[in-house]
């Protein structure tokens, strides 16, 4: 009998499900594909499919989907709408789904994350593998298992990126949401550049996630977006221990527009504010990042001089 | 110590019920901040971040023309989308610009903390009584109903009038009543009374005049200055007119609604996608079902429920082929760039209806 084929779409929840759901799928005995990393191809066809006001990452949702749709017999788009009270998504997540569904012809695996009203994220996997042909009990088995194994591999990578702090190389913290950072050509090719000017990365999302909602309200009490909360939540972290801020989103990013925005007008560190367009000229990016890594440089080679300086006079 | 004055953001003539309910419930100053116009939008756009939606510009203009008249009480309201998070941006960017005032957020995290709200009015005013405040936010939600069904009634027939400008002048003189109601009944008989005269205006309606559903994002719908006086606009050209969103259904019918909207357009929509993009796909269908002539789609740029519902909306005017046409609101949008697709979609409906 052939496997069902579900189609992953590289992009968006991926980069937070991407592995949990993988895991999930093969141990019901199903095929996954997931599409390609981002090339231009993929991005021109996300930029026809939509709207032209959408955000980039959305556009390239879109693309990616595209790439999928007649490689695989489902799609894999969950819709989330909050993980409990003042823990809500941007309304893309909302609309995700049901954009999908009307722009596309192959039909769509779908679960809902609504804390809220009691659809929880269990509920969700298991309502899909009942879907695809398995039992209750099969699905839960399978979802705590791969559960598992993903959370597993997600601490050994942020204890990775809070081990880089004690680095002694030029520290940057990277705001931004994953599908943006990682995707290859979003975020990539600035995360390169900034590790050729010998600089250590630190991101915002590998942190751990209840420690940063809570700190975020030091910076923005009234936030209620979660990912966004755990993003921002990580500055205070790491405040005195990384020489500058680096704030990526992508044009025009609803949340972002506005929480970012704030935390710049807050916090005291030096900070730079990247707003990726799908334009393909790295040039101009190029000369701001040299530019901020050369300030840090300098203000932290001040800094030092001035430590140094302090006992000389102590002892005029 | 200066005198405590209250202001608040605009939203086309519904600052005479808020104005009205402020009066009342607290003792102070209340200012209805100037009218919007173009220095308002300058100013916002000036401060704000770059890609915001465009109600955060007017609102955080509006509260600085506001501020440099001696306001020191800001009133704003938040929920559905972004909107809830406008409060502690404009609070920062408002405190960064050196003024001194004290910001009350109504809606914090999409809840109405009652409590809060409640401390907050007893610091302006000691006097602040709980029984008063809900007797007048009766009367509010009352003036608030007969106004919007006024406008119905007005926008309907405003492009048939046989005397132009005759409806806008007695809707006029009807919110001058209002503004200085003393009690249930009094409000009540001012309606009646009004709208009695308003609908004994003569009206020249043909028989089946063209219709045009107006749909899209609330600010830019209710606020004329924010989408160019498109009703006006349409008016001339005489066409009946259908919106709607207005503020009791915002306030009130809008729970309910979404349910219903949800159920009727379930082939495109199964969740709710934030803020009113439900209610537009659902609205949609609804127009194009009942042979409606076009559909006009309003919003702000960058407002992303409304980016994700046109999409779907094309597909279903696609399917009824009925013609649509977006619009997309900036600061710096021009009129005349309006006016031009606004008149080219008229002779297209005009010339699919001879046909």
């Amino acid at each position: 009998m052939n496997k069902i084929k579900i189609g992953i779409p590289r992009s968006i929840l991926y980069y937070y499900y991407g592995e949990l759901w993988t895991n999930f799928l093969k141990k019901i005995n199903c095929e996954v594909i997931i599409s390609p990393t981002t090339n231009r191809e993929i991005m021109e066809k996300g930029n026809k499919i939509a709207n032209d006001e959408m955000c980039l990452s959305m556009k390239n949702l879109l693309g990616h989907v595209f790439y999928l749709e007649d490689k695989c017999d489902y799609l894999l788009i969950p819709r989330i709408d909050n993980y409990g009270v003042d823990n809500q998504t941007c309304t893309n997540f909302l609309a995700m789904y049901d954009i999908i569904k009307n722009l596309f012809q192959t039909p769509v695996l779908n679960y809902n994350i609504d804390v809220v009203h009691k659809d929880t994220e269990e509920k969700g996997f298991i309502y899909i593998g009942i879907q695809l042909g398995c039992t209750k009990k099969q699905a839960l088995e399978a979802y705590d298992q791969a559960k598992k194994q993903t959370e597993e591999q997600k601490q050994i990578q942020i204890k990775q990126n809070l081990q880089k702090l004690k680095s002694k190389k030029n520290k940057l913290l990277i705001v931004g949401h994953p599908y943006n950072l990682y995707d290859d050509l979003i975020g990539k090719p600035i995360l390169d550049y900034l590790k050729k000017l010998d600089v250590e990365l630190i991101y915002s999302d590998l942190f751990y996630h209840q420690m940063t909602s809570k700190l975020s309200k030091q910076l923005s009490c009234e936030l209620y977006w979660k990912f966004n909360k755990e993003n921002i939540g990580s500055i205070p972290v790491v405040e005195n221990k990384v020489d500058g801020v680096v704030f990526l989103s992508v044009f025009p990013c609803g949340p972002d527009s506005l929480v970012n925005e704030l935390v710049i007008r807050k916090i005291k560190l030096p900070c730079l504010n990247l707003i990726m367009d799908d334009l393909d000229s790295m040039a101009g990016f190029e000369t701001r990042l040299e530019s901020f890594v050369d300030v840090i440089q300098e203000r932290k080679r001040k800094h030092e001089q001035k430590n140094n300086l302090i006992p000389t006079y102590g002892k005029l | 110590m200066n005198k405590k004055t209250i202001s608040f953001p605009h939203m086309g003539n519904y600052s005479i019920p808020v104005e009205y309910l402020l009066k009342h419930i607290v003792d102070a100053n209340i200012m209805v901040a100037p009218k919007i116009s173009n220095r308002t939008i300058e100013l916002g756009t000036k401060y704000s971040p770059e890609f915001v939606c465009t109600p955060f510009k007017y609102t955080l203009g509006t509260f600085i023309e506001a501020l440099d008249l001696k306001a020191n009480i800001l009133i704003q309201a938040g929920g559905g989308c972004r909107y809830g998070y406008y409060s502690e941006l404009q609070n920062q960017i408002l405190e960064d610009l050196g003024y001194e005032f004290t910001y009350i957020n109504l809606v914090s995290k999409g809840h109405t903390d009652l409590r809060k709200l409640y401390h907050e009015f007893k610091k302006i005013d000691p006097k602040f009584s709980i029984l008063k405040a809900l007797y007048y936010l009766l009367i509010t939600s009352k003036m608030i109903k007969y106004m919007d069904n006024v406008d119905d009634y007005i926008r309907q027939n405003i492009g048939f009038e046989r005397e132009k400008g005759a409806l806008q002048k007695e809707n006029k003189k009807m919110l001058k009543t209002f503004q200085n109601t003393k009690g249930l009944f009094s409000l009540y008989r001012n309606y009646k009374k009004y709208f009695k005269k308003i609908k004994k205006i003569p009206i020249d309606k043909p028989l089946n005049p063209l219709k045009i559903g107006i749909i899209g994002e609330l600010y830019t719908l209710m606020e004329p200055f924010a989408n160019y006086d498109l009703e006006l606009t349409l008016a001339r050209y005489g066409i009946e007119v259908k919106r709607y969103t207005n503020a009791h259904y915002l306030l009130f019918e809008k729970k309910r609604e979404v349910k219903k909207y949800l159920k009727y357009a379930k082939e495109y929509v199964k969740y709710r996608m934030g803020a009113d993009a439900v209610d537009n796909i659902g609205r949609t269908k609804y127009l194009c079902t009942h042979e409606y002539d076009g559909i006009i789609h309003i919003k702000s740029s960058f407002c992303t429920p409304e980016i994700g519902a046109m999409p779907i909306i094309n597909k279903i005017c696609n399917k009824y082929d009925v013609p649509v046409l977006f619009f997309s609101f900036d600061a710096n949008t021009s009129k005349v760039g309006i006016e031009t697709r606004l008149e080219a979609f008229y002779d297209m409906i005009e010339m699919r209806r001879k046909k």
